[in-house]
């Protein structure tokens, strides 16, 4: 059922991305060869300048514009390296059905010579760009990201395969002990059951803690998710599947810092610049902000726990008023932002421990759930 | 003090009178050698060389013979040298040779305005005499004309008290200058020519300030000369007469002539008023042959017409029709003011020969390696009534590839005055100064604060003129006229805009070079790259590397 998803990301098999590498090194071959001028790559540009939001599918979408990296001084290394690395994704990876993490990818280059990357942010940013290029997310191309995929707890049975026998393994997330489920970097093979309320991602892995700790998901029938900072890939992935399959609606808890606001929050619901390409199946649009909001620092008598809001805070604040698509759309996000500009200061998810460990799970958690006055 | 005045013997008019006697010329100069360039056993070594090529050299121009000149070096004990220059020279009459050899002030050239390289006709008899005094040896001067039928052979020495020739040997003989080319068999004999040999207290030491230095320089500013060199040392100083184990001699090194063509020949002019100072002045109007001052002053002085010569006499309040020898003795310094207080016509200026731009090239070409050139001849002008050329050349060679250039050393600065190389106090000359006052940042080379910019060049600075201004008689450093730095500065500054726009060209190709074996270091891997993902054969990588070789020859994979 949940494979056939219709709104699932396409599926391209590893024989079809292979082909397409050599579809890009064909033309590049012929450029050469047969036409005698400088052959050139197109890529699109990944930036919050080249994405829209869509507000109908609720996620940005990709615009067309390209650059294209035409063979020359300053390209010549950037392009043989793109030659040699999906020359090494095609037959390494693609053909040989293996994975290799980013790193891997670092290290791998050493052996090319002079054309080795110096640095692995070189490699990252070329692995983006190869990414985009052919329009296959990387995971399909066979690389595996090296961050956490995030936790997951609560009333949700997760059904894996194994790896060597293809059987079923179902794994529920009540019953992990002390400890939480982690998302694999590829989830597109899980299926879901579950009859929690909604799914609440939360910030920080520390309130996660808490929350599983005092069995909150019983208490509230939801499952939690730890993002750890800005969703990883899969982490988002995971969310939009069980939010799609499940019909689950999505609450997003993250500090109320305009880190907090455009970057964790706008990158799980409308995805980002960086993977613009690659956003409509890297994003969550039905999620909704359940806090901190500014305002909850008026209402719940916060300010003494509130820290000044530093340059970094306000640049983005006022960055995301001016460029953010998805902010431009939202009066109530631009409100929320000129808020907590004009009141200097911004909050942490703990510091509703002023009145007590618990009040968040007891009191605030609660009390917002009833009055449901999300942000969009 | 007063004590012992009394005791002295208080000396009188007439016992004073009687050591009261002539100093005759030579024996002033015997006593200030060192005005003349012998004050040290290297430095008269080098003088008495540079006096004997720059007569020969002007000799063979004057007569319109393309010079060949040899010098040889020969030391016979441990301060003491055999110099002998021979030359292709149109050779000298039998009896003007001791006069000209052995008589200081005698010469040719003192008399007129004229470009040339001696100018007073002491060098060679001071060098004769030097050798004489420090040696006791004669002079010996082989000469033939090329009407005779023998050489003379003549030893001559000079009567100090008196400046006169005393001959100690005349002899005919079967001469002919003979000289040998480096790396040729057959030697070159000419029937015409001239040899001087002087035995001298000397010293032969390398470097900035030796005959090695003045030759090779020489060579530079004299592309039309062909030079032979050589230099034979004493083993251990020890005398090679009474030692027939000495090596064999050492052969000779030639500076091969570039041009085949003789300077065009310098002009004469008449003195310019503005020029002439009062005692000139004076001995000119005593000397004239015109009736009256006005013809004094049109005749006798270039640029002076009647209606000039008039306003003279006006502003002098004389009359145009005096006679010149009065006016001389009484009234010479009013005229003197007046001269310089009317305008005049500058001096013509077609009497001077340059190099030329073309030559110094070929000079510097031919003795200097380096990888640019160039050079400026600046037009004529004057000071102080007297017409003056400055022309500038310069060599800059690659960084490493010239080991006598260094490229974080000073650059070298050749002087000359009318083709005579000037080795000894540069720093009080003024094209040195005139070198150092350039901004040669402004052309791309390092340069410390008002001294000379650093970097593997060579400059040289050829000053020409019917009277070069030197600071002293031994005529080796420019006076500072500013008239003459002015000059000099206008013509380095051409250079320097020659230079920096081939510095700029050489960083581009060096740019261009770097680009280019940049992406040369990348094609492979692109076609290695393309290799592998489409499973191509070697062949055909092969062809994506050469096609996209070709692709960087052409446009240098520049947007």
């Amino acid at each position: 059922m949940a494979r056939k998803s219709p709104k699932a990301p396409e599926i391209i098999s590893k024989k079809g991305a292979s082909r397409k590498i050599v579809s890009v090194a064909e033309t590049i071959h012929q450029d050469i060869v047969k036409k005698a001028r400088k052959p050139s790559m197109k890529f699109p540009i990944r930036s919050l300048t080249n994405v829209k939001y869509d507000v109908k599918r609720g996620h940005f979408e990709i615009l067309g514009k390209h650059i294209t990296r035409t063979l020359s001084y300053n390209t010549v290394k950037g392009f043989a390296q793109s030659m040699r690395l999906l020359a090494t994704t095609k037959n390494d990876l693609l053909d040989r059905d293996d994975i290799a993490g980013k790193r891997e990818v670092y290290y791998n280059s050493k052996s090319w010579g002079e054309c080795r990357f110096e640095q692995q942010p070189e490699s990252d940013t070329l692995l983006d760009d190869i990414e985009a290029m052919l329009a296959i997310n990387r995971e399909q191309l066979g690389y595996i990201p090296e961050e956490r995929g995030g936790e997951v707890c609560g009333p949700i049975v997760v059904i894996d395969r194994d790896p060597a026998t293809g059987k079923d393994i179902r794994i529920d997330g009540t019953k992990l002990g002390t400890g939480a489920w982690s998302v694999p970097s590829r989830v597109e093979h899980l299926r879901f059951e579950s009859k929690a309320k909604f799914l609440l991602a939360v910030e920080t892995s520390s309130l996660f803690q808490r929350l599983v700790h005092h069995r909150y998901y019983e208490k509230a029938k939801c499952i939690l998710v730890s993002m750890s900072g800005v969703p990883t890939r899969a982490c988002r992935r995971f969310i939009r599947r069980v939010a799609d399959d499940l019909n689950m609606p999505v609450l997003a808890f993250t500090d109320g810092d305009p880190y907090g606001y455009c970057n964790i929050y706008r990158t799980l619901k409308a995805g980002s610049g960086q993977a613009a390409h690659i956003n409509r199946y890297f994003c969550v649009p039905t999620a909704q902000f359940l806090g901190v909001t500014p305002q909850d620092i008026i209402d719940y008598k916060l300010e003494d726990t509130t820290h000044p809001l530093e340059d970094v805070d306000i640049k983005r604040a006022r960055d995301a008023l001016k460029n953010d698509p998805f902010i431009k759309h939202h009066k109530e996000w631009q409100n929320a932002l000129e808020q907590m500009l004009k009141m200097g200061v911004r909050i942490e998810q703990q510091a509703f421990a002023k009145y007590g460990l618990n009040f968040v799970l007891d009191t605030y958690l609660p009390e917002k759930l009833k009055k449901k006055n999300f942000l969009p | 003090m007063a004590k012992k005045r009394k005791t002295t013997t208080a000396e009188t008019a007439e016992s004073m009178a009687k050591r009261q006697r002539e100093i005759s010329v030579s024996e002033f100069f015997l006593k200030n050698r060192h005005l003349l360039g012998f004050d040290s056993p290297r430095k008269a070594l080098l003088t008495t060389v540079k006096e004997a090529v720059d007569n020969s050299l002007d000799a063979c121009e004057e007569a319109g013979i393309l010079p060949e000149i040899s010098v040889d070096l020969r030391q016979i004990s441990e301060k003491r040298f055999r110099v002998s220059i021979t030359d292709n020279g149109p050779g000298v009459v039998r009896a003007q040779i001791p006069k000209i050899f052995a008589k200081l002030l005698y010469g040719s050239k003192f008399h007129r305005l004229k470009m040339s390289r001696g100018q007073q006709g002491i060098g060679i008899s001071a060098a004769g005499m030097y050798g004489q005094l420090t040696t006791g040896q004669s002079t010996r001067i082989d000469s033939k004309t090329k009407g005779q039928k023998h050489a003379h052979r003549i030893a001559v020495q000079i009567d100090t008290k008196a400046n006169k020739p005393v001959i100690l040997a005349d002899d005919e003989e079967e001469w002919r200058p003979t000289f040998y080319p480096n790396g040729k068999v057959k030697p070159v004999t000419y029937t015409h020519g001239t040899c001087v040999t002087i035995e001298m207290e000397a010293a032969y030491i390398r470097g900035r300030l030796s005959v090695d230095e003045y030759l090779k320089q020489c060579a530079i500013v004299n592309p039309h000369l062909q030079l032979h060199y050589r230099v034979n040392l004493a083993k251990n100083g020890k005398a090679d007469e009474a030692d027939t184990s000495q090596p064999a001699d050492e052969p000779w090194q030639t500076f091969e002539r570039a041009v085949r063509v003789l300077p065009e020949p310098s002009g004469e002019i008449k003195p310019h008023p503005h020029g002439v100072e009062l005692g000139l002045l004076v001995q000119m109007l005593k000397d004239t042959h015109a009736r009256t001052l006005k013809s004094a002053l049109t005749q006798d002085f270039s640029r002076v017409s009647d209606r000039a010569a008039q306003q003279i006499c006006a502003q002098a309040g004389l009359n145009p029709r005096a006679n010149p020898t009065r006016i001389a003795h009484q009234e010479s310094e009013s005229l003197f003011r007046a001269i310089n207080e009317i305008k005049l016509l500058r001096p013509p200026t077609d009497c001077l020969s340059p190099i030329s731009e073309e030559q110094i090239m070929a000079g510097l070409k031919k003795e200097i390696q380096a990888d640019f050139y160039t050079a400026v001849t600046r037009p004529p002008t004057v000071y102080r009534g007297n017409p003056f050329q400055v022309e500038v050349g310069l060599a800059y060679a690659k960084p490493g590839e010239n080991k006598d250039l260094g490229a974080e050393e000073p650059i070298r600065v050749m002087r000359f005055a009318n083709r005579v190389p000037l080795l000894y106090m540069g720093g009080g000359c003024a094209i040195t100064r005139a070198v150092g006052q350039v901004n040669w940042k402004a052309y791309g080379l390092t340069q410390p604060r008002g001294s000379l910019p650093v970097g593997p060049m060579v400059i040289m600075a050829h000053m020409a003129s019917v009277w070069v201004p030197f600071t002293s008689e031994s005529k080796e450093a420019v006076a500072h006229y500013p008239e003459i730095i002015r000059e000099l500065t206008f013509a380095l500054q051409e250079c320097g805009r020659r230079l920096s726009v081939y510095l700029n060209r050489r960083k581009r190709a060096a740019e261009a070079e770097r680009k280019r074996s940049y992406i040369e270091l990348y094609i492979p891997h692109l076609a290695l790259g393309l290799k592998d993902i489409m499973d191509l054969s070697n062949r055909e990588e092969q062809k994506i590397v050469t096609k996209l070789r070709k692709m960087l020859e052409k446009t240098h994979l520049d947007v």
